[in-house]
């Protein structure tokens, strides 16, 4: 066993550590309320993230299969951070549910497959980390366990699930018939423009593309959303997404590098494919979580312009722009989570004249709307604006020009929200809400992270001299 | 002295707002926050003749360029110009106006005061800018407050007020999407080939863009900070926006929302990109010329008085960007007047309206009468507004217009002498409309509205009057002494001035 190699692994460990005490805690025949339970939980998972940040240094384990360097562990740190917010607000939920501890082994267990996936130096470890990191998360879906639409979700998200490994998988053996390695680090000097290659990375891109649902591949994605809970929701479009996008980064800008000129307008037309169709389709949605699916679609299409840029400002605004979306997107489900849970509506007719009655839950969506819409002095603005400034880069000042108009509409169906909270009367207004303690903490780490990480400009700073490095 | 502190000022007042508790010490603090806005302006101003006397002739005084975002060359960059200080002044007085007027708000009096001051650190932070992304960011932060300000304590008119908002935030959003391409432009362009990407205002000043790049990205600048000051075909947000939003807003609007498109039309697009202020210089004095023509008689066919106010806004902004076009000395100062002066002048017009229809209900021409016997002051002020609009000499409208008339006549080819002679056909349209409005509105015998309520018109209170006294000072130092005014921006309108020259040969 190589000597640092707890010091390597630690994040990965600590997670596998604290799935086997819940295993520990469910087989256990003592007793215990959901409360505690929870609170024991969430008191685990901040634990977690605090340990995150000790102990940095890069290294290689396992004969470079598995690599770890500080850019790495922000974003596993990354993760770690959502999933703790998301496991806050899901705390009125799942009070009354009765497998909590199921749904937190679940929920590590993806965690701990988007960590190994994260690190993996080579496809074969990345392929088992995003194995890892789906099949439970069909089974999280499938967690409103009395409700048939949830069941449909996860049987739908599964079948789109395996179809797009099966077309990674595809690539990923035909990769590895032209070159005759897995490794990341040889890949690069073995490719030479065949175009079996070039076929591969097509099926690679596919199989990426499929999971952060880009159209054309997006199509499960608004009714999984719609029939999963809240909860594995914001997991599923936020920290399973951000895990996608911290390898899809790395894999286009070191593996296929030289095949650049054939990725990066393929890229830019996906974004703005992307961000046209998932601003129109969410300009009509009734439910709120249908509509916060197709906003992040067309979020994603706007990740993609800043990839495409293809340069260190690119890959940092990737990252960053991720860091705020981690904040933005769960502020804005945070409050759907409570209005979900405690009021049981998802409509956004809903939210008519909810200010009203809670004026601080909808400073905080309103807050989320318009950091997701990107307006200062939110960090949505800055995070939107380093991405198409990436993308500009590459001189296609027509596609910024179409996605800067299109940040436009995006505007125009938050502000409909927005509306609908402020300046419409409710027929049936919305009896006033408790909100619980850990709801409380996570909603106000988000909007803090919201206000903070745009105008202190360490985080991106912070992020830049990783990547340059 | 540091420019932060006009940018914090406001900032923190909405902070201490938060705090508050009840209508009374909420509309306390905005008014002492906005108080010394005030303040921090005329020190400013101050502090900038001072160090002008004692020789200092750098082209931005009060430098101070902390680095914001390292790794992608954008810094904190302020400083200000004579131009830049007329402007900050400008916004203290509307905004302190502004607060004043709205003293008696009932409705969510704290939420009100939190986006207006929240408006106005937009608008300080976008005058004391030198960085590009800066000024960028300050531009879209006092945009989405006035869809809250409108959407909630707006009035319903022709058009309902969440459609005005709507339509007034899109507008807006999509002309600063348009800035924003022209400002990547820029950043890539302007240091292209040596690796450094600067939003530096006075940096990219010092590297010269190619002319064919200008070509392109100076319609997307121009166009972008021109819907902000309602550049016609882009205009269509005005009328309504202005007449839905709340007295506050709309003098916001009107006075300062608008200039901040004129300013960046001067400061970005022609003072960064001058071969192509040369190049589209006939394209921009058409549209103005245009939008002065038909806006004026647009405004003819009105009946509600904010919608009069609104179109001759149109108008009148279309003389901004008449001087803007034109491209001389003259004009360009012309410009740069008429901008103080319209803001001033609208902002003193709404907030007569506003006080008019708090009193009798109604906005429209037809209803009202008779009001300058029963308020002689508030009349008087209306009146005086009315007056400047239409230009009479001895309030800052003639001085502002008969600038940009003079500038522009220096440009001798057919075609400019034409869009001259249209434009100041305006002004006689001007004169039946505004002398139509005021007329009817405050002399003869009374409309319907005004003998429905005739004991309960009360003249106006205390802080209207201090409102009104401040924007009607305004108005006739710079009509009568309008030197003042000019000292302070003409030598920057020079520096502008130097680069275009500089391009044309």
């Amino acid at each position: 066993m190589p000597k640092d190699f707890f010091a390597l692994m630690k994040g990965e460990l600590l997670v596998g550590l604290l799935i086997i005490v819940l295993l520990f805690l469910k087989i256990g025949n003592k007793q215990r309320s959901n409360e505690t339970l929870l609170r024991l939980i969430n008191g685990l998972l901040l634990f977690n993230l605090a340990a995150g940040f000790f102990c940095i240094r890069p290294g290689n384990l396992f004969g470079n299969s598995f690599q770890t360097d500080p850019l790495r562990i922000l974003e596993k740190n990354m993760l770690s951070l959502g999933t703790l917010i998301i496991s806050l607000q899901a705390y009125d939920w799942l009070r009354q549910h009765k497998h909590v501890v199921e749904f937190y082994i679940l929920l590590l267990s993806t965690l701990l497959g988007m960590f190994f996936m994260i690190s993996a130096g080579n496809l074969l470890l990345f392929f088992v980390g995003l194995e890892l990191s789906t099949i439970p998360l069909a089974a999280l879906v499938n967690f409103d366990l009395d409700k048939k639409p949830s069941s449909e979700a996860a049987i739908k998200f599964i079948l789109s699930s395996a179809f797009s490994s099966g077309l990674l998988l595809f690539g990923i053996s035909m990769l590895y018939g032209t070159t005759g390695t897995i490794e990341f680090a040889i890949l690069p000097q073995r490719l030479d423009g065949d175009p079996l290659q070039l076929f591969s990375m097509i099926l690679v891109l596919t199989g990426f593309a499929f999971k952060i649902s880009v159209v054309p591949f997006h199509l499960w994605t608004a009714d999984v959303y719609e029939g999963a809970p809240v909860a594995v929701t914001s997991y599923l479009s936020v920290v399973s997404k951000a895990a996608i996008l911290f390898v899809l980064t790395p894999v286009l800008y070191t593996v296929f590098k030289s095949p650049g000129d054939t990725w990066v307008p393929i890229l830019f037309l996906l974004s703005i494919l992307t961000i046209i169709v998932g601003n129109l389709f969410a300009l009509r949605q009734q439910n709120m979580k249908r509509f916060l699916a197709f906003s992040s679609i067309s979020q994603m299409g706007f990740i993609l312009i800043g990839i495409g840029g293809q340069s260190a400002e690119g890959r940092s605004a990737v990252i960053y722009f991720l860091l705020i979306y981690i904040f933005s997107n769960l502020g804005a489900f945070g409050v759907v989570a409570l209005m979900s849970a405690r009021a049981g509506r998802e409509r956004i007719d809903d939210y008519k004249g909810f200010y009203k009655s809670h004026p601080a839950l909808s400073w905080v969506l309103a807050i989320s709307l318009f950091s997701l819409a990107g307006i200062p002095p939110t960090a949505g603005f800055f995070g939107k604006f380093f991405l198409l400034l990436a993308g500009a880069g590459k001189a296609h000042y027509w596609l910024i020009a179409l996605a800067a108009l299109n940040m436009v509409i995006s505007l125009y169906y938050y502000l409909r929200i927005v509306k609908a909270m402020f300046m419409d009367e409710s027929r049936e207004p919305v009896e006033k809400m408790r909100t619980g303690m850990p709801a409380k903490i996570a909603l106000t780490v988000c909007v803090g992270g919201i206000l903070v990480t745009g105008l202190a400009s360490g985080a991106y700073q912070y992020m830049h001299s990783l990547i340059a490095r | 002295m540091n420019l932060s502190l006009l940018i914090l000022l406001p900032f923190l007042t909405s902070l201490a707002l938060l705090v508050c508790k009840g209508d009374k010490p909420v509309r306390l603090v905005a008014a002492a926050g906005s108080f010394l806005q005030v303040g921090a302006c005329v020190v400013l101003l101050c502090l900038y003749w001072k160090e002008r006397a004692s020789g200092n002739t750098a082209e931005m005084l009060f430098q101070n360029d902390p680095v914001w975002y390292a790794p992608l060359g954008i810094h904190y960059h302020t400083g200000v110009d004579g131009i830049s200080v007329a402007m900050l002044l400008l916004t203290s007085l509307i905004v302190f106006a502004g607060v004043l007027v709205s003293w008696n708000l009932k409705m969510l009096s704290k939420e009100f005061f939190f986006l207006l001051l929240l408006l106005s650190a937009g608008a300080y932070g976008f005058f004391v800018s030198l960085d590009l992304f800066t000024m960028f960011f300050f531009l879209e932060m006092a945009v989405i407050p006035k869809f809250l300000l409108i959407g909630i304590w707006g009035s319903s008119t022709a058009t309902s007020k969440e459609y005005a908002a709507t339509k007034l935030v899109l507008m807006l959003m999509g002309g600063s999407a348009l800035v924003f391409v022209g400002l990547a432009g820029i950043y890539f362009q302007a240091g292209a080939g040596r690796g450094m990407h600067s939003f530096d205002l006075l940096q990219i000043a010092r590297m010269n863009i190619p002319v064919e790049t200008q070509k392109w990205i100076f319609p997307f600048i121009f166009i972008g900070f021109g819907v902000f000051a309602a550049l016609f075909p882009f205009h269509t947000w005005v009328p309504d926006g202005h007449s839905s939003a709340p007295t506050a807003a709309s003098m916001f609007l009107a006075g300062i929302s608008m200039k901040l498109g004129g300013y960046g039309c001067l400061r970005v697009a022609t003072y960064l990109l001058p071969a192509a202020a040369h190049y589209y210089s006939g394209v921009i004095v058409l549209l103005s010329a245009i939008a002065i023509l038909y806006g004026a008689f647009a405004t003819m066919m009105q009946t509600d008085l904010k919608y009069i106010n609104a179109y001759s806004s149109v108008s009148h902004c279309g003389f901004v960007l008449l001087g803007i076009g034109m491209l001389t000395q003259t004009s360009i100062n012309g410009a740069v007047l008429q901008m103080v002066s319209h803001g001033l002048m609208t902002a003193l017009f709404f907030a007569c309206i506003g006080m008019i229809y708090d009193r009798t209900h109604t906005r429209a021409v037809a209803k009202l009468g008779g009001l300058l016997k029963m308020m002689p002051f508030l009349s008087t002020a209306f009146v005086l507004a009315g007056l400047c609009s239409l230009g009479l000499p001895g309030l800052s409208g003639f001085v502002a217009e008969l600038t940009v008339f003079m500038g522009s006549w220096q440009r001798v080819d057919a075609f400019y002498r034409w869009a001259t002679i249209a434009a100041c056909g305006s002004i006689v349209v001007t004169a039946v409309y505004i002398l139509r409005a005021v007329g009817q509105t405050i002399m003869g015998g009374g409309g319907s509205a005004v003998r429905d309520q005739a004991g309960a018109l009360k003249d106006a209170a205390w802080n209207e009057r201090l409102a009104i006294a401040i924007l009607v000072i305004g108005i006739v130092v710079i009509g009568v002494a309008p030197f003042w005014l000019n000292g302070l921006i003409a030598p920057a309108g020079e520096s502008i001035m130097l680069r275009v020259v500089g391009a044309a040969h």
